[in-house]
């Protein structure tokens, strides 16, 4: 883990999205796919903590070695500041934090799925697997077309891609969880890597349980520091003798976190802000902050 | 001159510089260890132990508010075995900070710390049984703060720390629905430094002898430098850390520079030294 002074090289809009590019090579050379870097927010503003990003792709070699890519869901104060950011700024930026993904030692066949911008984590992890060998088929999934993340790059990665979008705007109707099933079989799945809103993630972890799949999904919980010191990201996670659960921080312990072991209901039940439908039945509006 | 940093909050605790690391802002201490130098760091402060382990509140535990935070850990910690097995081999556990703005969970009051009889009682009971100095962490919105604070002090505490977050709620206008997954908890943060500083200089005007440690909105060297102006021998920071692990040493390295403009000495030459108009009114005498 670094803290470096990171040079802005550009910014663009990528449909619903922001692709932010900083030069950052002690981070870009211990990046892996799953984790995360913590920005520095401009000083004098009132929106204060540092804003979390899943590393999009890291560039070690070639004419762009030493750049870190993220994308941005521009959703609150925070992820706007940075989706607006000129290049040649310059970003207080700590990283690689957090756990990434684990790649699957003989199993070859790789499921991945990714709702929204969970595929950013995703692509990277995909380019990994395809660069060892393994077998990459994807589902991607978002409310319209604009929110589908790279569908090219998704289809250039995976010898198979089910996109599905709210809308039928791209690909077809439906949810990520609708193409599941037939992703599964069509592809062969031997392990599936996730990304996402909780509530999906939770679905997907439910069908990996039920075909027995082994499963690695990236989690996000609304994080302070990101790197251990407060202690509010934490996800219930059951400890592997079976002797109960412990809060577990997701920026050290995480984000990556084997499902099997997520108290999905502990998690999410009780969530005040994750129950899908505000009284009164009145419709849910822009999460915040973002 | 010589001009240091160091601060001595009597009973044998020098301090390197007079800025530390609020409780629940440093993690075990490890994980800061990459991000800034400790040996420039006055002091770290854990987070709240308690006698067994507690898993805390339910996520999510942190909002952003203007200037601020809202949060609620709920006192997640290993428990009072684990954590001395973890700091046994690490002697320089040099005072304790006994936290007084949780509830009461004997009596069922909402805040121990607002009860002067209660306060008394267990920093009496801590203090009695304690090898190193008792730092009495009061609520900083306590109604009656001098009363409080006297009380501490009489009860054997060595200094104070003023204070504890006030207590907050975030809500989600989007959703009709509580920020905070234990829907209430505590605000942090810069916009909490004015009550910090009323709530410092009325506790250094009824126990001006003992040490005080002003925590709450401290961003700054000039945010720290009030602080002591206003009563506070040593600060502590919390959300600054978070956003800044370099805080601390940032904000002494500014300490130092502003002593150096005033020509002063130590720290401890800036303790009180508000200039309030002459018949402001005097602490009431107990």
């Amino acid at each position: 883990m670094k803290r470096v002074r990171a040079e802005v090289l550009s910014t663009r809009k990528m449909g619903a999205y922001h692709q932010l590019t900083v030069v950052a090579p002690e981070i870009a050379e211990k990046a892996r796919p799953g984790q995360f870097v913590s920005i520095r927010m401009p000083t004098g503003r009132e929106f204060l903590l540092r804003r979390h990003l899943a590393i999009h792709d890291a560039s070690r070699r070639g004419g762009w070695a030493g750049t870190l890519e993220f994308v941005i869901d521009p959703t609150g104060p925070g992820t706007a500041w940075l989706a607006s950011a000129r290049a040649h700024s310059f970003l207080d930026v700590i990283g690689p934090l957090g756990k990434g993904f684990a790649h699957p030692r003989r199993l070859t066949n790789c499921l991945l799925v990714a709702e929204r911008h969970g595929a950013a984590t995703l692509y990277f992890l995909a380019q990994e697997l395809v660069a060892t060998g393994k077998r990459v088929d994807m589902v991607v999934g978002a409310e319209t077309m604009e929110q589908v993340l790279k569908p090219i790059e998704a289809k250039r990665l995976s010898q198979t891609v089910a996109i599905v979008t709210a809308d039928g705007t791209l690909g077809d109707r439906g949810a990520v969880m609708d193409a599941l099933p037939e992703a599964a079989d069509r592809s062969g799945a031997q392990v599936v890597y996730a990304a996402g809103s909780a509530r999906t993630l939770e679905y997907v972890a439910a069908f990996c349980r039920e075909r027995g799949l082994p499963a690695q999904m990236a989690l996000e919980e609304r994080m302070g520091c990101g790197t251990g010191l407060c202690q509010t990201c934490v996800v219930p996670i059951a400890r592997k003798d079976g002797s109960g659960y412990d809060n577990l921080r997701s920026c050290v312990d995480g984000p990556v976190f084997n499902p099997a072991r997520v108290l999905w209901d502990r998690w999410l039940g009780e969530r005040p802000t994750m129950l899908p439908t505000p009284p009164e039945g009145l419709p849910v509006t822009r999460s915040w902050p973002g | 001159m010589k001009r240091t940093l160091a601060v001595d909050l009597g009973a044998g605790l020098v301090l390197p510089t007079p800025v530390l690391i609020a409780s629940g802002c440093a993690g075990t201490g490890k994980e800061l260890s990459g991000l800034v130098d400790l040996r420039k760091v006055g002091g770290l402060v854990s987070r709240t132990i308690t006698l067994d382990a507690r898993k805390g509140s339910p996520p999510p535990r942190i909002a952003e508010t203007p200037s601020g935070t809202v949060w609620s850990t709920g006192l997640q910690n290993p428990g009072v075995h684990a954590f001395i097995d973890a700091v046994q081999t690490r002697p320089e556990v040099v005072a304790v900070e006994l936290h007084l703005s949780g509830p009461d969970e004997e009596l069922r009051r909402d805040v121990l710390g607002e009860h002067i009889d209660r306060t008394g009682e267990i920093v009496g009971a801590v203090a009695r049984m304690s090898l190193v100095p008792v730092f009495a962490k009061l609520p900083m919105t306590a109604t009656e703060l001098p009363e409080l604070a006297r009380a501490c002090i009489r009860a054997g505490a060595h200094g104070l720390t003023i204070g504890g977050p006030p207590p907050a709620i975030g809500v989600v206008a989007g959703t009709l629905r509580p920020a905070l997954g234990p829907v209430t908890g505590w605000m942090s943060g810069p916009a909490l430094k004015p009550i910090t500083l009323r709530a410092v200089f009325e506790a250094a005007r009824v126990v001006p002898e003992a040490p005080i440690m002003a925590v709450g909105g401290v961003r700054s060297a000039e945010d720290a430098v009030e602080m002591l102006i206003a009563g506070a021998s040593a600060v502590q920071i919390g959300t600054a850390v978070l956003v800044d692990p370099a805080a601390p040493v940032e904000i002494a390295r500014g300490i130092a520079g502003y002593l150096k403009e005033k020509g002063l000495g130590t720290p401890d030459d800036l303790r009180a030294r508000l200039r309030v108009p002459v018949g402001f009114r005097e602490p009431e005498e107990p």
